[in-house]
């Protein structure tokens, strides 16, 4: 029954979906009028349904109920509760399933609360939500129904592949597709304005809260899922370039590009045409994302889809949606009138300096990711990694930090790099400072830039609460100082993990001990462990810092049996300064076991430093919603004393 | 520093092109470190015939050769040979392989050619499980390499 339920819900909401683009798209021609009514009630329920289907989903998951094809396929009856739920998108359908689930709520919550943008702006955005919505649902209702019966219930699950059974797994997915989902709220605004012509201040500050909102996810979700591939793969290492971790980090890129010039045309009316195509941009990177993830051309961890049906399915809608996006953009784009004027030494300047940098960055990456597809269909199979990845981003990342750290002090409209020069002197010469000493410490060139960058711009981040009341300052610049200071904190963190790692790789017998960087670790034995569903050879570690309290970590190679397959998993201690990382190999000669340990200075900052970016943004948000929940209310109470007066 | 504000039309016209010349810039340096950095995936008898630049990174995949792991006196060293039918290559390895890196099945190794012929991986994946496999060797693991050498004739 609740399969059965589920699809139903499914179908209808994507009846209405279509409702709701006809509606809205009819409601814009002179004739349809009273049409637009129904559009907004229409993506209210549109939302609600699509979430109900999914939450049949997951209680088919959270019951293991073996009649339907893809809890068989992917679940099993002895696993964990928490992996059973989280099962539910740990595979192709379901994770298919979140993501348009998700995408029917923003459009729901945007039908529901957004009262700021022209009605027919409203209209256009719900209307271009829905169309890509519809697409979505089309391909999971026809390709990929999640909700298909057996004819006969499996007697057992085949489980699910046991690297995502952590909590990692759990936590990661869901925001980062609120993040990556979010952001179709800032395409379909963008279509809107573009249908209507109407770009500026106003809309800009209607789009901006929900840009935050899914930025703040997508942060928070690329720190998650940074974290755990650092301590779940065992490789010591906490950013591969994997096409998927790209996947990942395109429409950040894009999405905080676009976070800045949303605020330069709220702030100043200018950037129309630029903020209206990074508004495209930025959900384009998602679905190609999603295509590069889903559609079996890579094979990942992440990639469920093997069937090249599917793949073709979404690289049509990719086609779809972003070819429909840029014709539009570029019938529209010319009509779109001219924003303000600004200086190049202003903050405009800087911003569009940063947001040109960001853009250069995710064509990189962007480059970078497609190329071994591209080479592929010539042929020849390459793969691209840190060696491209890190010196050619770090040729723009460079300045782009440079002027970040600037940029704030900067007054709007026109300033000269005179007047702040004082206050720049500070970071500059930290800047050079660190650098000659990180010289002098043999430190590679690309670290020795990091530590030197962050420690500036760590200062200079918050310069802009210098000679301000602390109590007055308002919550978007404590958003801004916040996230800021989070970059240099992330910064340290990734410059001192590639400049100052050191590293061990021993075979030891038990009672042996190893030194790697100020720590001592000795193996004290290997023992036999169980847990539900898998068994471990589990090490037993003695580790103390520089001869002080004893402390046990415990890495172990766990063996999984549905289905079968052994993952490593890493042991952490982690202190101020940094993080212990060990690994436990296999048995060798003479009884010994390989033992690989990391002492990593200061890499933990690199998740707090994605926090504190998140955090951020958290308090920008807070800070705008404020002002116009106020903004709201003065005009009710305007208009109430109106009609009072008039009457 | 103070530039005095350009005209409207004039200014959006520099933005644009500042922009432009930013991403090609960006475009063609991606092109450029591209041809220099990408690495290249080389089968054993490829490998052979045309073998790579010395210390440039590439990773080579086939079969691991039966009963040619051996692991040196410090523990943690391994040598192997990765195989197809026509070529053999001889593989030193420092860390800890993957648990299913087995005789007689697939991996891949990615590291650089060493000036006598020798190659030296700075790691080694091996077939995880059917859901997760280096995406040369998904072709290769059933079949053995047989398979995967037709692919690249």
């Amino acid at each position: 029954m609740i399969a059965e339920f589920g699809l139903a819900a499914l179908w209808l909401a994507a009846a209405l979906a279509a409702l709701q683009l006809i509606a809205g798209a009819l409601a814009l021609t002179p004739r349809g009028g009273t049409l637009g009514g129904i559009v907004r009630p229409v993506a209210m329920v549109q939302g609600v349904l699509v979430a109900l289907s999914f939450a049949a989903l997951v209680v088919l998951f959270a019951q293991t109920d073996l009649s339907v094809e893809l809890v068989a396929k992917n679940s099993h009856s002895m696993k964990p509760l928490i992996y059973k739920i989280s099962g539910t998108w740990g595979n192709h359908e379901g994770s298919m399933l979140l993501w348009v689930m998700i995408m029917g709520l923003s459009g729901c919550f945007v039908a529901a609360v957004e009262r700021r943008l022209p009605e027919l702006t409203m209209l256009a955005t719900l209307a271009g939500q829905a169309f890509v919505s519809l697409g979505f649902y089309a391909f999971l209702l026809l390709s990929s129904n999640p909700f298909t019966r057996l004819p006969s219930p499996a007697i057992e699950g085949a489980g699910l592949n046991p690297l995502l059974q952590d909590p990692g797994l759990a936590f990661h997915p869901p925001p980062l597709y609120i993040g990556y989902v979010g952001l179709s709220v800032a395409f379909s605004f963008a279509i809107g304005a573009l249908v209507t012509r109407e770009v500026g201040p106003a809309f800009a500050r209607a789009m901006r809260p929900w840009v935050l909102g899914a930025w703040i996810f997508l942060t928070l979700g690329i720190t998650a899922g940074s974290y755990w591939a650092y301590y779940e793969l065992g490789w010591g290492g906490w950013w591969f370039w994997d096409p998927v971790e790209n996947a990942s980090l395109m429409p950040w890129l894009a999405a905080t590009a676009l976070l800045h010039s949303v605020s330069v045309l709220a702030a100043r009316n200018a950037l129309r045409a630029w903020t209206v195509m990074l508004g495209v941009v930025a959900f384009s990177m998602s679905m190609v994302g999603t295509f590069l993830v889903r559609s079996g051309i890579l094979t990942s961890v992440h990639a469920f889809a093997v069937d090249p049906e599917r793949g073709s399915f979404i690289l049509g809608l990719l086609a779809l949606n972003i070819g429909g996006a840029l014709v539009l953009f570029g019938l529209r784009a010319a009509s779109v009138t001219e924003g303000e004027r600004f200086s190049a030494a202003s903050r405009e300047g800087a911003l569009v300096f940063n947001n040109v940098m960001l853009s250069a960055i995710l064509g990189i990456v962007l480059v970078g990711t497609l190329y071994p597809l591209l080479a592929e269909a010539l042929g020849a199979k390459v793969s691209v990694g840190p060696p491209y990845f890190n010196p050619v981003s770090a040729i723009f990342a460079v300045p782009m930090l440079m002027v970040l750290a600037v940029g704030p002090l900067l007054r709007w409209r026109r300033d000269s790099l005179a007047r702040i020069r004082p206050l720049i002197a500070i970071p500059a010469v930290l800047l050079l400072g660190v650098l000659i000493w990180a010289g002098s410490q043999a430190v590679g060139l690309l670290p020795a830039l990091g530590l030197a960058l962050s420690a500036a711009l760590g200062v200079a981040s918050l310069l802009p609460l210098k000679g301000r009341k602390l109590r007055q300052v308002k919550l978007p610049v404590w958003g801004m100082v916040t996230a800021h200071f989070g970059i240099a904190v992330a910064l340290l963190g990734m410059a001192s993990d590639a400049a100052f790692t050191t590293e061990r790789l021993v075979a030891v017998q038990p009672g042996d001990t190893v030194e790697v960087g100020p720590w001592q670790v000795q193996l004290q034995r290997i023992e036999p462990v169980a847990g539900p569903n898998w068994t471990a050879l589990r090490g037993d570690l003695a580790v103390s810092y520089k001869g002080g309290a004893v402390a046990e970590l415990h890495p172990a190679a766990r063996t999984f049996w549905a289905p079968p397959n052994e993952t490593n998993e890493a042991a952490l201690k982690t202190r101020w300064n940094g993080q212990l990382y060990a690994v436990l190999g296999q048995e060798t000669s003479g009884g010994r076991w390989q033992l690989r340990l990391w002492w990593k200075p200061f890499v933990p900052m690199i998740w707090y430093g994605g926090i504190l970016i998140a955090l951020g943004g958290l308090l920008a948000l807070l800070g705008r919603l404020a002002s116009d929940l106020k903004r709201l209310v003065a005009r009710d109470k305007i208009a109430y004393r109106r009609s009072r007066q008039g009457r | 520093m103070s530039l005095t504000p350009m005209k409207a039309k004039h200014q959006r016209l520099v933005l644009a092109l500042i922009a432009l010349v930013a991403l090609i810039g960006a475009g063609l340096l991606a092109a450029w470190a591209l041809r220099s950095q990408a690495s290249f995936f080389y089968l054993p008898a490829e490998y052979a015939a045309n073998p790579p630049e010395a210390g440039r990174p590439v990773r080579l995949g086939g079969m691991v050769e039966k009963g040619s792991i051996r692991t040196l006196a410090d523990g943690v060293t391994i040598t192997f040979v990765i195989h197809d039918d026509k070529a053999r290559v001889p593989v030193t390895f420092k860390g800890i392989v993957p648990d299913l890196f087995v005789e007689g099945s697939g991996a891949v190794a990615e590291g650089r050619r060493q000036p006598d012929g020798t190659f030296r991986a700075d790691n080694v994946l091996a077939k995880h499980d059917e859901n997760y496999v280096p995406r040369e060797m998904k072709d290769m693991t059933s079949e053995q390499a047989r398979q995967a050498i037709e692919e690249t004739k």
